[in-house]
């Protein structure tokens, strides 16, 4: 079973890697049409009329229906629309094939170790991905013209497996005892369930910010990438509704490890290096969606706030564990 | 625009500036701005990246709250920049002035926005929804157009009716020229899921301060048997930590000692299962027994009890030059994973000639210096224990003789022998050092003989009190509650405009345009078609 484990994770990461090279592709040759034709999602409204935003404008955000298609994308020098439509699918059914492989290699885990399978760092990694995975193929199927974002959430999803297989990974082992909770599960299911979208939740605001700024006209690096990313204001929409979404879940994880810290520590917060930044990335998220309700501040501030939140749940999971050490003694890597 | 306006405002403007004040005045007029400024949502804002930034440095700086030892060690290793940022209160982040300023002046800030809104939102779920705008078209979302048959007041009715089966509170108003508006309006939750969310967050801050003020902490460790327990007196903890408003006569009156210890292992030395089963008694009751597990502490009335970690504590009986013989019950810390312990022994009272009582200058006093094995590995050599349960003990021991300085009055650790004395050669080494089976027993080089009866197990327990613990966890569920209705809410007003003839036209508004909305003001638009055309509702179009 461990082994199957191990096996499922090589091709999981090759899926998500051939998935990203084909998203790279549908990129490539997609011409504006294309976009255009996988973007419209809305009905024609003879009824509904949507107006341009009333007086002074004020806080009235977000008039008008989400369209993602508004600014046309230049068309690439080998534009080819029935290559970049086959390079779309074979990129979802890709995609789909690792998750499915990434599925198996957690659940095989499961199995081999007769608990949870988040049960050290690298199975939480694991997990995350797999989360933030399955939640980009739900968003996929419920808005299909947010492909072009596939490239980049392939691309998170290789790099975090990536460093899993190789610098994180442990071998099967049962629980450390004091971490056999019965509210230490509920924890951290939410904990990856959370960050899994939050990981979404970055790609859209960090492609937010990249768009944002081509369509000011920067040409730059990064920026020439947003040509053929859907129109900036429904990606923004899309981080917001991503980040609103794990923001309570968050909330939750933070409090029921408090509830198990108190049984098993007899205190419920004591500024541990992990508790810290998981407060940190709480307190910053929260900026985030205050920021966004605040009309004062510049869409564009508010997603590098969102972008900054990644950050900081990064370094807990990264720097926290591997680097500062605290009571927190789950990462398990030797 | 009154409508519009009114769903925008945050919170209630100030009065507007004046010209030419006195210095009163212009003291006020500062202090207004002053309020204005730190209760606005940007700097709310501010000082919430403010607390993300300032709890930083704890978490990457040793903390004494934590581990008062690696504080200690991180001053020696940095002797220039270690003290500099001791000053700045670097070691103890969490209840250093700038980080308390910073939350202090956020939840100022709170209660200055959060008060007047919750009178506001109290105004507007008892005002009916307002009147519909003049100009219905300027609206972000909005129809025109729709043929719907009857006069004025049965088309109103019949909308109204449609409006409150979709959980709208309506409002129709007879208009001057005989028309009719219908003005619906719903999520006042959101609102309201927004107010418990930030009184949440008072909620939980006053119980944290009553939890710090009213509470307290305190460590002991028990030696296993009914002459090793304790009772909840500051006089018999290890080490302890009082809230601000706690008298130490307040403690809650119990008494607990260790009866047994059952700790059980993984092959490669993990622990699997600590349980302490303990007697106790609370002031004058009758005695109970309970199990006291790791995840499970014991529960009374005010503290609760908890199992940290175990050990061992060697039984050793000494009989001096005199023939008088003592025995002594020392626990020993656990240095490694595996148990390896260490303690020192002590026989204050050794050597002490009946006839001539103490001679202060020429003491003779005896302590043992001891490490225990409770599996000897099979090379003795390496000095570790191979495994944390007795599947092989043994106690190594060197003896000392002379002053042990315990007269001194300055507290000493029970763990090691005061090193000063060792150091001035009141308090000498004695031969070589000796290995001791369980109940073996040994003639030292002095003609004293010692004996090894056995270990006793100890459990470390921490009694702890948080009087704002059961607040803490109620805000903290209104907050998740809050939370969750303010991120679902949709706030929407509709209106209706409905002529003494013609087409009706109809308009809604969001507070922020969620991606439902368009859609479902359509939806309303169109069952408004569809229920006036036809006499069957929900026809097929
Ligand atoms: C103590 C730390 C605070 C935290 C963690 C916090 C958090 C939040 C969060 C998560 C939201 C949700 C935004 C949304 O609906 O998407 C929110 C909304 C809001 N907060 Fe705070 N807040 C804090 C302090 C404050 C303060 C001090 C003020 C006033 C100055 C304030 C005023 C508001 C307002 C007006 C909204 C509603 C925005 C809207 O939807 O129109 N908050 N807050």
């Amino acid at each position: 079973m461990a082994a199957l484990s191990d096996h499922l994770l090589v091709l999981a990461i090759l899926a998500y890697a051939l998935a990203m090279l084909t998203y790279a592709a549908e990129y490539a040759f997609s011409n504006r049409g294309m976009v255009a034709r996988v973007a419209v999602r809305e009905r024609p409204r003879e009824l509904v009329a949507a107006g341009a935003p009333v007086g002074t404008g004020g806080p009235l955000d977000e008039p008008g229906p989400v369209d993602l298609a508004k600014r046309p994308a230049p068309a690439g020098p080998a534009a080819d629309p029935r290559v970049a439509t086959w390079a779309g699918r074979a990129a979802t059914a890709l995609t789909l094939l690792g998750w499915l492989a990434q599925l198996g290699c957690l659940m095989a885990r499961g199995f081999a170790a007769h608990r949870v399978p988040w049960g050290n760092m690298y199975e939480f990694v694991l997990a995350v991905t797999l989360v933030g995975a399955t939640a980009w193929l739900v968003l996929l199927i419920r808005r299909p013209s947010i492909r072009p974002l596939g490239l980049f959430v392939a691309l998170a999803l290789v790099i975090l497996l990536g460093i899993d297989g190789v610098k994180l990974y442990t071998p099967v082992a049962p629980l450390v005892p004091a971490l056999n909770s019965y509210w230490l599960k509920i924890h951290v299911t939410a904990a990856v369930t959370a960050s899994g979208i939050l990981m979404v939740g970055f790609v859209a605001a960090a492609l937010t910010l990249v768009r944002t700024g081509y369509e000011a006209g920067k040409t730059r690096f990064p920026y020439s990438l947003g040509a053929r990313l859907p129109a900036a204001d429904g990606l923004e929409r899309l981080a917001f509704r991503l980040h609103a979404f794990a923001f309570p879940i968050w909330t939750f994880a933070i409090i029921c490890g408090a509830i198990w810290a108190e049984a098993a520590w007899g205190r419920y917060w004591g500024w541990d290096p992990k508790e810290t930044w998981a407060f940190v990335a709480w307190v910053i998220y929260a900026g985030y969606l205050h920021a966004r309700a605040t009309p004062s501040v510049k869409r564009t501030i508010a997603t590098w706030i969102a972008v900054i939140g990644w950050g900081a749940m990064m370094i807990n999971l990264f720097v926290v564990n591997l680097v500062v050490s605290g009571l927190h003694s789950y990462a398990g890597v030797g | 625009m009154a409508a519009l306006d009114e769903l925008t405002t945050k919170a209630p403007a100030g009065p507007p500036p004046r010209r030419r004040l006195g210095p009163g005045r212009a003291l006020v007029g500062a202090g207004r701005r002053m309020w204005r400024w730190l209760t606005s949502m940007r700097t709310a804002l501010i000082l919430l990246f403010l607390l993300a930034l300032a709890a930083i440095p704890g978490s990457l700086l040793p903390q004494r709250n934590l581990n008062i030892d690696k504080v200690n060690q991180y001053l020696r290793q940095h002797p220039t920049l270690g003290p500099v940022l001791d000053h700045l209160w670097a070691y103890n982040v969490f209840s250093s002035p700038w980080f308390s300023a910073i939350y202090l002046l956020l939840f100022i800030s709170l209660v200055g926005c959060v008060i007047p809104r919750l009178r506001a939102h109290i105004g507007a779920v008892m005002r009916v929804p307002p009147d519909a705008p003049s100009r219905l078209e300027r609206l972000p979302a909005h129809a025109e157009g729709l043929d719907l048959p009857g006069d004025p007041a049965t088309v109103a009715g019949r909308l109204s009716d449609l409006l409150r089966g979709r959980r709208f509170r309506v409002e129709v108003r007879e208009q001057a020229d005989g028309g009719r508006t219908v003005s619906a309006e719903k999520g006042h939750l959101k609102e309201t899921g927004n107010i418990l969310f930030h009184f949440s967050l008072l909620a939980i801050l006053i119980a944290v301060a009553l939890g710090s003020w009213y509470g307290y902490h305190a460590d002991r460790l028990v030696v296993q048997g009914s002459d090793q327990g304790f009772c909840n007196t500051l006089q018999q903890y290890d080490q302890y930590g009082l809230g601000a408003r706690v008298s130490p006569g307040s403690l809650e009156p119990f008494c607990l000692d260790l009866t047994s210890f059952e700790a059980r292992y993984l092959a490669n030395g993990e622990p699997s299962v600590y349980k302490a089963f303990v007697d106790y008694t609370i002031g004058d009751g009758p005695a109970k027994s309970t199990v006291i597990r790791v995840n499970h502490p014991l529960r009374l009335s005010h503290a609760r009890i908890y199992l940290l970690g175990t050990g061992y504590a060697p039984v050793v009986k000494y009989t001096d030059r005199y023939g008088h013989s003592q025995t002594e019950v020392a626990p020993f810390l656990s240095t490694d994973a595996m148990q390896t312990s260490s303690g020192v022994i002590e026989f204050p009272d050794a050597n002490v000639d009946p006839a001539k009582g103490v001679d202060p200058n020429d003491k003779r006093q005896v302590a043992f210096s001891g490490i225990f094995l409770p599996t000897v590995p099979s090379d003795p050599s390496v000095g570790h224990s191979a495994f944390p349960a007795e599947r092989n003990p043994a106690l190594m021991l060197t003896m000392y003789q002379g002053d042990l300085g315990l007269d001194a009055g300055i507290p000493t650790s029970v763990y090691s022998l005061d090193q000063h004395q060792i150091d001035t050669g009141r308090l000498k080494k004695v031969g070589d050092p000796i290995q001791l089976k369980p109940g073996q027993a040994k003639t030292l080089q002095d003609g004293t003989k010692i004996q090894f009866l056995g270990t006793r197990p100890w459990a470390a327990m921490q009694v702890r009190y948080d009087p704002g613990e059961t607040l803490v966890l109620i805000g903290a569920v209104c907050l998740l509650v809050g939370l969750i209705v303010m991120l679902l809410g949709r706030r929407l007003r509709v209106w209706f405009r409905v002529p003494p003839q013609g087409p009706v036209t109809a308009g809604a508004l969001a507070r922020s345009v969620y991606p439902g909305f368009l859609t479902e003001f359509e939806s309303i638009v169109e069952e408004a078609r569809a229920g006036q055309s036809r006499p069957t509702p929900r026809g097929t179009q």
